[in-house]
Parts: C-alpha cells; structure tokens; sequence
C-alpha cells in the first residue's frame, strides 16, 4: 500500500541574500518517519528547515510539503508545521504563560491546553509567569517545546534541539519527537550529537554544500 | 530586444545543475554596452534636435511682451516637468503591475523611470527657481504647482533611497523589488491628496500670484519652438530611459550569472568534500 | 481555518493588538521615553520662539503636530523592531495570523500610543504655553482622522525601513513626505476650528479621511506580499 509522502523536493534551489543557501536538494520523506539530517554547519540544514517550513521561497525546483506547491502556496503550510529554531521565537519581554496565549489565540487554538503542554516539558509553575528575558537557556528551550506541542503539527522541523540544554532536557527532546513519530506526525531534525539522534532517527541523510549527499 | 519574462525558475532534472535563461544579451556580443542602432539613431536625432533647438530658443524665438528674455527658460522647463510626470506615472504603473505579476520588466523599469523623472524634477524645480528670480526675484513660492513638485521630487527621493539599500541578509530574493514596489504605488496613489491639500492651502493666501504662468496667447515662432522643444525633450527623455532601463536589466542578469556560478561552486565543493571523505575513510 | 476573511482579519488584528500594547506597558517606552522627549521639545520650541503669548498662540497648531510626527518616528522604529528576532519573525509568520491583521492590529496600537503622546503634548501646551483649545469636534475628529493616518504609514512602511541598516534616516525620508498633506491639513483645520484661518474646517477632515483610506487601504492589500518576502 502507498505510503503518502509529505516531503517531496527535487533540485530545490534557495537564495538568501545572494547566497545560493540551498543548491539544488532532493529528498523525499513519507508520513511518520523520523528523519535525521546531518552535515557541518554551512551545509544548508537550518535553510532546508526553513524552506520545508514555508517561511523561504523557491528559488527554482519543485516541492511539495503536506501536500502544499511550494511554489505557489507557502502560506496555507504554515500553521500546519512546527519550527523549533535556534531562538525561542517568544517575546522576551513576555512571561512563557503570555507567548503561549498570544500564539495560542493567532493559530486558533484552544487556550485550555496550555497547562498541560507545560506540564509535559516540566516546566515549573513559578516559572510560567516570569518573563522570558530571565529564564535560563534550558527553560527558555522547554517554553519553546510547549509551544511546538501546543500546536499539535503534521510535521515537526527541529533545528539543533538538543544542543545548549542538560541532560534531562535532551531526554524530554528524544521523548518528545518518539511520541510524535508515534501519534503520526512526521519529524525532520537537524543536529550534531550522531549517536543519539540515529538512536532515534528511522531514517539518516546526509547534507554538504546546500545539497543532500545521503541516500535519498 | 529584451523579453520580457518572469524571475521564477523551474528544472526538473537532478543531474545538470540549475541555470537560468531570461533571454537576457549575450554577454560576447552586447552585453558589455547599452547601446543599439536604435539608440545611435535616437542620439544622433537627439543632438542634432538640440542643436536646432538651441537655435531657435535663443535667436529666433522672440522675447516674451510680459516676461522679457526669461521666458526661453520655459522651452526647458516646460518639456522637462512633462516628461518627469510622465516618468513618474509610468513608474506608479510598473510598481503596481510587478506587485500583481512579479515581472522582473516591470521592476527594472519602475526603477529606471523613478530614477529619470527624479532627474527630470530636479531640472524643472532648479528652472523653475532660476525663471522665478530672474523674473519675479524670489526662488520660491509656495504655490500648488511648485509646492506639489516638491514634495513628488521628496517621495521619489525617497524610493531611490530605499531602492540604494540591499534588503537585509535574511530576506528572501525579491523583498527588495517588493518594498520598492509598495513605496512607488503609495507615493503615485498620494498625488491627488498632495495636489489637492496643497492647491487648497496655496487659494487661502490671498495675493499669492501663480508662478510661473505664461501669458495664454503665444504664437508664432515662440509657438513653433515650445513644441519643438516638447518633441525634442521627448527624445531626450525616450533616450535617457532606454538607456537607464538597460542598465538596470543587464545588472540583474549578471546577478543571475553570478548565482548561476555560486550554485555551481557550492555544488562542485559538496562534491569535492564528499570524494575526499570517501577517500580518506 | 474557517470564517469570513473580515471577521478573521479583525480577530487577529485584536490579538495582535493586545499583544503590542502589553509589550509596551511592560517596557514602557511611549511614556518613559516619548513623554519626555516631547516636553522638552515643547520647552525648547518656548526659548526658541521667544516665549511670548501670541507667537505660541499662533504657532501652536503647526509646534503641536511637528512634535507628534517627531514622536511617531521613534514610536515607529520600536514598533518594527518588535519582530526584528528571525525567531519571532518566523514564529510570527508560522502563526497563521492573517497579513491584514497583522497589520491593522499595528496601526491600532501605533494609534492607541500616538493619542497618548498627542494627549501629553496637548497638556503640556496648554500648561506652558498658556492656550486654550477650541472647536472641540473639529479639534477630535481630525486629530483622530490624522492619528490614524500616521499609524498606517508607519505600520507599512516601518517594515520597509526596518531591515535596513539606515533605518531611521530611510523612514524620515520615506514617512515624512508623505505626511506633508496629513500635517497641512490637520493644522489648517486647527488653525480655523481656533478662528484664525479661512476655509472649510470638515473638507481638511474629510480629506484627511481620504489619506487614512487610501493608507489602510493598500496597507491591508500589499501586507501579505511584504510578509513573505521579509
């Protein structure tokens, strides 16, 4: 039986800045599969995250991410997918409670799942209402995993997840992105630590000058 | 002749790496020039036009029976505000159309028409104060017309100098031709209010003279030579367009070149680091 | 998403605006920083015109709306520097908040923190400089009229600006030429609602009505198109 692909590129081209970020990736992932992208920084990883994103435009090839042209439509992909980038993508001068309401109410979704998104990172409850500005690395990180599960999406894009959090945070990552894998949802991740993410991973490719090298 | 095409590229195959034709000069033919014979043969025609011109305005038109000699600053005033209004809608025109088809025709010559009618404002602005001191003594007035053109000449400033400033890095390829284009259609939708609220306020001054008005009755030669001044700036204009329009199209393509070579770089280095891990492992 | 693209842009154009406005009470930049900028702008404007009754009196109108249009540059920079964090950007975009209401949210709140400076600078005339306001309607409906269209220039082209690193010096010479129609009018019917000029008082508001229009208009139409690409 045919498995629908939600990731579909073929010679994905982007620019930024002048800068040929991608240089022509082929990459086909299919629905449910925990896929692991590695490769030195300069690769393109964080610029095929974005681009599966829908946040940057093709600048020649084709591809289609949950069944959306990513040449014609980017913005209906949007709220179906999760970024965890390198920030927080939060205000800072917000407590987590606030950034979580405010992005709750923009993507019209229930705000009585807050708690319990907050409860699943660990994040403490006198943390919740302090502002973003003054919580520590590993907190700031959790608060940006709530807010990824909040917004229950078909495909995860996670950026780097474990880098810069403890030991215990990198545990809540791997939990999080297995338990995603398992409600269905696809998960596309980029990092550094090989050993842990291939524990995880169903699926490994391999990025170098803005394209895909590894098995496709 | 340039095609006109659109800025998006499509490839399908994996194997060749991705290039771009937009059907732009080749570059070992003309692409180092912005000249043609179309363009010779309007310059030639220009000077030539000029030189007649010159003759007529200051030896055979007659002085004007109110404003005296001054009033031959009027064969470059008059043709120069013309085209520079000219210029201006046709870039209000472009900025919209690249906003509704994202053609790289309409953004390249919505700025090199933005980039000629501020010339041609500035030469009407300065012959207008120039005419006005020689005939009136003062510089300036603030009357609707002058008053208009000021602020036009300031918002189309004002386009260039964003046009002058790259987006920044993490922008994608066309925020810069988009911004542009939001600024010219703005400005361009913001005439008639300036126009408007300007004539408004200049009526409420009483005794305030329009500047700058002929008397209604010229003839003759002075007839003759202000419309050939009109058909002489228009190839002027027409000439310094084609040009300028050039210019800006032949930038982007080797801008395309040069993406064009850094996608093959990049690739050529992924490779190259890929055989030396296969070799070295 | 479901419902009428209107109702959504409202929706979204509220929540946006409760956020901006909740940022700003937590850093508090209009009052603690705008507020007394203006103030000294209004003391300096005393010295430098000689402070004497009807110099003031008759300046008044035109000193008031310069100050304000001073104000709004720097309440424009900080609106679009709100979002300058990639990461906020992106999430923002990622958030499925309609572009239009994004944008009309920014203007209510570049509004809403417009008509607090109008309302300190407008306290501070009447306190140093000694006047009194009058033609009340006229004085309200063309403040608002103008509030409204300052905001939705600085909404569009704060973003336009604001990836520059010229910033300020590009949104003066983008923003102020084409304001000049907005100050010109709003001071012409102030200067008649006080009695001191000739003219028709509403047809300087209706067409300060018609800048907002036109303003809002292609801010809502052109948002969506700026937002992708920035």
């Amino acid at each position: 039986m045919p498995v629908d692909p939600v990731v579909e590129l073929r010679g994905a081209v982007c620019v930024t800045g002048g800068f040929p970020t991608l240089a022509g990736v082929d990459l086909a992932v299919t629905a449910g599969e925990v896929c692991f992208v590695s490769g030195d920084n300069g690769a393109g990883k964080t610029s095929l995250l974005r681009l599966l994103a829908g946040l940057t435009p093709l600048a020649s090839g084709a591809g289609t991410v949950l069944g959306v042209d990513l040449s014609t439509d980017r913005r209906t992909l949007r709220p179906m997918v999760g970024l965890l980038g390198h920030g927080t993508g939060m205000y800072d001068e917000l407590s987590v409670l606030e950034n979580l309401r405010f992005f709750a109410s923009a993507s019209r979704l229930p705000l009585d799942g807050l708690d319990a998104a907050l409860d699943l990172v660990a994040l403490p409850a006198r943390v919740r209402v302090l502002p973003m500005v003054s919580l520590s690395a590993g907190q700031r990180r959790r608060a940006a995993l709530a807010g990824l599960v909040l917004r229950r999406p078909r495909l995860w894009l996670l950026d780097e997840p474990h880098t810069g959090i403890d030991g215990s945070g990198r545990l809540l990552v791997d939990r999080l992105i297995t338990g995603a894998a398992a409600a269905g949802a696809t998960v596309v991740f980029a990092s550094h630590e090989t050993e842990r993410a291939a524990a995880i991973a169903t699926r490994q490719v391999e990025m170098a000058g803005g394209t895909v090298s590894g098995p496709q | 002749m340039f095609r006109n095409v659109m800025s998006t590229r499509n490839m399908t195959s994996t194997t060749t790496p991705p290039s771009v034709d937009h059907g732009a000069p080749d570059p070992s033919t003309d692409g180092t020039s912005t000249s043609s014979r179309g363009t010779r043969v309007l310059g030639v025609l220009c000077i030539v036009g000029l030189a007649v011109l010159g003759v007529f305005t200051f030896a055979i038109s007659p002085p004007d029976s109110n404003l005296g000699d001054s009033v031959r600053i009027m064969y470059i005033h008059v043709p120069t505000v013309a085209w520079a209004y000219l210029c201006l809608i046709c870039c209000a025109a472009s900025s919209v159309t690249y906003l509704v088809r994202r053609s790289r025709f309409a953004d390249v010559l919505a700025h090199a028409s933005a980039e000629i009618g501020v010339l041609l404002l500035g030469v009407t602005l300065v012959s207008g104060a120039a005419w006005g001191h020689i005939t009136w003594g003062t510089y300036w007035e603030w009357d609707a017309r002058l008053t208009t053109t000021l602020l036009l000449f300031l918002m189309f400033v004002g386009y260039l100098a964003l046009r002058a400033v790259p987006p920044s890095s993490n922008a994608g390829p066309g925020s810069g031709a988009v911004r542009a284009a939001v600024v010219g259609t703005v400005s361009a939708l913001m005439i008639p209010v300036v126009h408007k609220s300007v004539e408004w306020w200049a009526s409420l001054h009483q005794g305030a003279t329009s500047f700058g008005t002929l008397d209604g009755n010229i003839e003759g030669s002075q007839q003759f030579t202000l419309w050939l001044s009109f058909g002489v700036g228009s190839l002027v204009a027409v000439w310094l367009l084609m040009h300028r329009f050039r210019v800006g199209w032949l930038t982007a393509a080797a801008q395309d070149v040069a993406l064009d070579e850094a996608i093959e770089a990049r690739r050529a280095g992924a490779a190259g680091r890929v055989a030396d891990a296969g070799a070295g492992s | 998403m479901t419902g009428h693209p209107v109702t959504r842009a409202l929706a979204d154009a509220g929540v946006v605006l409760a956020k901006d406005l909740r940022l700003e009470w937590r850093t508090r930049t209009a009052l603690t920083q705008v507020g007394p900028f203006v103030l000294a702008v209004l003391v300096l404007f005393g010295f430098a015109l000689d402070a004497d009754r009807p110099t003031l009196e008759r300046a008044t109108s035109g000193l008031f709306w310069v100050i304000v249009l001073f104000a709004a540059m720097l309440l424009i920079g900080r609106s679009s520097t709100i979002e300058r964090d990639p990461g906020v950007s992106d999430a923002l975009r990622l958030s499925g908040l309609s572009p239009a209401g994004i944008f009309l949210g920014k203007v209510a709140a570049l509004a809403c923190q417009l008509l607090v400076v109008e309302i300190v600078v407008g306290l501070g005339a009447v306190v140093l400089y000694n006047i009194t306001f009058v033609g009340w309607s006229v004085i309200l409906v063309t403040s608002l009229a103008a509030t409204v269209a300052i905001s939705a220039v600085g909404a569009l082209y704060g973003p336009i600006a604001g990836g520059a690193r010229t910033r300020e010096a590009l949104l003066a010479v983008l923003v102020l030429p084409t304001l000049a129609p907005v100050l010109l009018g709003v001071t012409r019917a102030w200067e008649i609602a006080a009695g001191r000029g000739v003219g028709d008082a509403w047809a300087w508001a209706a067409m300060l009505g018609v800048s907002a229009t036109i303003y809002l208009a292609v801010g809502t139409a052109v948002w969506g198109p700026l937002l992708s690409e920035l």
